[in-house]
């Protein structure tokens, strides 16, 4: 792996889970969705596009995305997604430093499971 | 203790449908896209008329509704589950789609992408075993 592609992943993999922290940030700053109405839903997902956070997730993931597109160009896919697995992980990094939330060896150990289950899946 | 379990039962019902949504979307698409045939053309007019008749094609129109109801699924379920919680859990769709298409389109899976998916299965079960508020777990 040339460190370009390394430098790539890295990429894709903060930029995408920043974004899905700042999606999770806009959310949880709306409140707890109580009420599943046409009318109560389209409210609640309107205000949420109000929210600098929900911009900021989605730029973010615009980011990722298109750094996935371009690595894509020169490296192969059998190495690009499974090495992105490793989202999982940063992601819970990210919801526990970042977002506050308490993630347990439980829970832990199972982001770690999905983590290579996913990049075996992925690669196999 | 019954808002506990009201809590779960929405988060399970939100998950089950971004893990449904998900990748049914991304089938849909790619089913439409291939239909329509490689890009060759790469002038402006070119991709612009691809594009085009993109948008006449069922399919994608489906596989964007499809992404669209996952997208609000993800939303919704994250203004009151934990981050840590909803991403590994929808990590079931990697399972969902092994299952299609051994199930629905006679695909032959390998050993190695079985132990792949019973280690996605187990990951998620005890995701699953922790409280998907840890805000409210007290």
């Amino acid at each position: 792996m040339t460190l370009r592609t390394a430098l790539f992943i890295g990429i894709i993999v903060v930029a995408g889970q920043g974004g899905d922290i700042s999606l999770s940030m806009a959310m949880k700053q709306m409140g707890e969705v109580k009420s599943f109405t046409p009318r109560n839903l389209a409210r609640t997902l309107g205000r949420s596009f109000q929210i600098g956070w929900m911009w900021l997730g989605i730029g973010l993931m615009a980011v990722g995305f298109f750094s996935l597109l371009a690595l894509l160009s020169w490296a192969n896919v059998s190495l690009v997604v499974p090495a992105t697995a490793s989202s999982y992980i940063v992601g819970a990094m990210g919801a526990q430093f970042l977002l506050g939330e308490r993630v347990d060896k439980m829970r832990w150990i199972g982001v770690l499971i999905v983590c290579v289950g996913v990049a075996i899946v992925c690669a196999a | 203790m019954t808002e506990r379990k009201t809590l779960r039962t929405k988060t399970y019902v939100l998950l089950a449908m971004m893990v449904v949504f998900g990748p049914s979307g991304d089938v849909l698409l790619s089913r439409g896209m291939k239909q329509l045939g490689g890009l060759h053309v790469w002038s402006f007019d070119g991709i612009l008329h691809f594009f085009m008749r993109a948008f006449t094609s069922g399919s994608v129109w489906l596989g964007i509704a499809a992404l669209l109801l996952f997208f609000i699924s993800y939303l919704l379920v994250l203004s009151w589950a934990d981050f840590s919680y909803v991403s590994p859990a929808s990590a079931l769709g990697y399972v969902l789609v092994a299952l299609m298409g051994y199930f629905f389109l006679g695909e032959h899976v390998p050993p190695v992408r079985w132990l792949g998916i019973a280690l996605i299965c187990v990951g998620v079960f005890l995701v699953g075993g922790t409280h998907p508020d840890t805000r409210q777990s007290g």
